[in-house]
């Protein structure tokens, strides 16, 4: 039953992983004009831009063109940038990890503050400090990624001097050179992503709360903190990990702004520069990894929840 | 006298809770709709960027793309044209005067898109929930296949292959959120459609158009209003991230969140020129979740909530 739901899911998110793929590459590939004119550009003839069409199999129908795309990007082959004419992949190769980093250290940071917070909210619900809670993130969560970036550079770099404004990294830092030159960034994405998650952690207690079980323990006269504690958080605990799956997915769009505003070296920035000189081969290879990676988080939130019910776990 | 106050403190207890009991899940649906005085607030900003966004160009003090010699990043004070009320930008352009145009920008593409998307929604949504068989399959697949992807990267790609313009950013928009308004608007069809009123109404005679329009759509106007709010919410956030990013509405024209990004610079020489847009922002979106969630707090409400 359960081993069914799971190879279930992972079924559907490697159908969702073709039909993005398909989706990105009939979407950059509308445009009239392809890769052999804009390598040749002002120097093409005819009978040149044959030729190298029917080098690089440009000639040949969609479906064809897909598939082989398809297979390279599988194997790695990613293609070639049309400014500059660099390989993607060694366009790619160290900014990935730059995003990765980043992304590892937000995670770290953001879940057990989150987790902490939403059920502090949750255990007192009503009071001033809980308000002040639902309020704030529900005003974070309303505001631009690019406001909260705003602020905070006006007051840390700006008003205070505390950290630079931009995220300049050589690469030969030393660990606290690179935590500052991080902590922009860091802040900014970790304030992100941690208002909706504990909204939805404490959310997902409330809800919890309203159940039968917990009414029973109320009438008993079980105190506040160790109904939340004992009763309440285990089963919260399903959509909770439900909830960090959805928010480091939603990191994406994120990251895509935060790596703007403070210059970071990372993939989601050059893809933008991408889009602004419409390099299509680089922003269909990032598109890809983006997508994968946000499709394999929303996969993992499924298959979390589903091993996290116990009534899936242990069938009848 | 200390245990009168008791007494008293301990009749109060029992009465709350009795109010509690009055919230049981059967109990008949509260049909009164008041605001409380957050929400009251936060329509008055709303309404009050709503009319700026049609009277905004005109009551600006100077044109969106008017230029004051070369002094870039005033201070707020005198200029040599006129009074900079907030101050200039980062080609001494009055910061007010693009904040007041900006709001027909920023806030006229999202409300369009947002209608478009919802036109959109639910239309299909409902032909999926009425018709069902093949048609509900075929646009449900294609609908699953856009959520599934991050709605900044949607954006970004169809940008990339086409370019920015405005009719582009409307339509792109409207395309990624009709997404979510085809979902709630399938699922609410779905429920009416097996309500017994619908039943009857077509056992007598009523065709599917009918009955849409005068069954399905009533019932579901209420929901599907509360979530117009935070649908627009996302979509002003998405467009003004994306003009943020440089890749949305294109200058010279004012627009919330290009403003931010032009004169994000001027932070560093204590300019808050990239503050005011920002805010303008901020105050508009933080405005109507409260709202959207004053009228599900209202509308909610449950046992455990109130007691625990």
């Amino acid at each position: 039953m359960m081993t069914r739901m799971v190879m279930q899911r992972i079924g559907i998110g490697f159908a969702t992983l073709i039909v993005v793929s398909i989706i990105v590459f009939i979407a950059t590939s509308i445009l009239p004009g392809d890769v052999a004119q804009i390598v040749l550009g002002q120097s093409a003839t005819p009978e040149t831009l044959a030729a190298l069409r029917a080098q690089l199999g440009l000639d040949q129908p969609g479906y064809i063109r897909y598939f082989s795309w398809l297979g390279n990007m599988m194997t790695g082959d990613l293609g070639i940038s049309k400014a500059g004419g660099a390989t993607i992949s060694s366009l790619i190769g160290g900014r990935f990890g730059n995003t990765m980093m980043m992304a590892g250290f937000v995670a770290l940071i953001s879940i057990p503050i989150s987790i902490a917070l939403g059920l502090w909210a949750a255990m007192h619900p009503g009071t001033w400090l809980d308000r002040l809670v639902t309020f704030g993130t529900l005003s974070l969560i309303s505001v631009p990624e690019f406001f909260i970036a705003t602020v905070a550079v006006l007051i840390l770099a700006v008003e205070l001097h505390w950290l630079p404004s931009t995220a300049y990294m050589t690469g030969e830092e030393t660990f606290f050179e690179l935590m500052k030159a991080l902590a922009m960034p860091l802040i900014t994405l970790v304030i992100v992503v941690s208002a909706q998650m504990i909204r939805m952690t404490r959310a997902g207690i409330l809800n919890v709360m309203s159940s039968p079980y917990i009414e029973m323990a109320i009438l008993k006269g079980v105190p506040r903190g160790r109904i939340i504690l004992r009763h309440a958080f285990f089963n919260a605990i399903g959509p909770i990990i439900n909830v960090i799956a959805l928010n480091l997915a939603y990191l994406v769009s994120g990251v895509v702004i935060v790596e703007t505003i403070f210059a970071y070296p990372g993939l989601a920035k050059l893809m933008i520069d991408g889009v602004q000189t419409r390099d299509l081969p680089l922003v269909q290879a990032c598109a890809m990894i983006f997508c994968g990676t946000y499709v394999i988080l929303i996969l993992i939130a499924d298959v979390g929840s589903i091993l996290s019910n116990p009534r899936l776990r242990n069938p009848k | 006298m200390t245990d009168q106050i008791v007494n008293k403190e301990a009749e109060q207890e029992v009465l709350a809770k009795l109010d509690a009991f009055a919230e049981l899940p059967d109990a008949p649906p509260k049909r009164k709709f008041r605001l409380t005085w957050i929400g009251y607030v936060s329509c008055a900003v709303v309404a009050f960027w709503l009319i700026i966004c049609v009277v905004g160009p005109s009551i600006a003090p100077f044109h969106e793309m008017d230029m004051d010699g070369d002094d870039s990043f005033l201070p707020a004070g005198p200029g040599e044209y006129g009074y900079f009320y907030l101050g200039t930008d980062y080609l001494s352009r009055d910061t007010l005067s693009r904040v007041l145009y900006g709001a027909r920008n920023t806030i006229g593409i999202s409300l369009a898109a947002t209608l478009l998307a919802y036109l959109m929604g639910i239309t299909l949504g409902i032909l999926a929930a009425v018709k069902g068989g093949w048609i509900d399959m075929g646009i449900s697949r294609v609908n699953d296949a856009i959520l599934a992807l991050p709605t900044i990267m949607l954006g970004l790609i169809v940008i990339a292959a086409l370019g920015s313009s405005i009719p582009i950013l409307i339509g792109t928009a409207a395309v990624i959120y009709a997404t979510s308004v085809f979902r709630i608007a399938r699922a609410l069809g779905q429920d009416i459609m097996v309500q017994d009123y619908v039943e009857a109404a077509a056992t007598r005679g009523e065709g599917v158009w009918w009955i849409i329009r005068a069954e399905v759509l009533p019932n579901a106007a209420m929901p599907l209003a509360t979530d117009f709010g935070l649908r627009l919410v996302f979509v002003v956030l998405f467009i003004s991230s994306l003009s943020f990013l440089g890749l949305g509405v294109q200058p010279p024209a004012a627009d919330w969140g290009s403003m931010v990004r032009e004169n994000l610079q001027g932070l560093t020489y204590g300019s808050y020129a990239a503050i005011w847009p920002a805010l303008a922002i901020a105050s508009f979106t933080i405005a109507i979740n409260l709202i959207v969630d004053d009228i599900s707090a209202k509308s909610g409400g449950s046992l455990a909530k109130k007691m625990v």
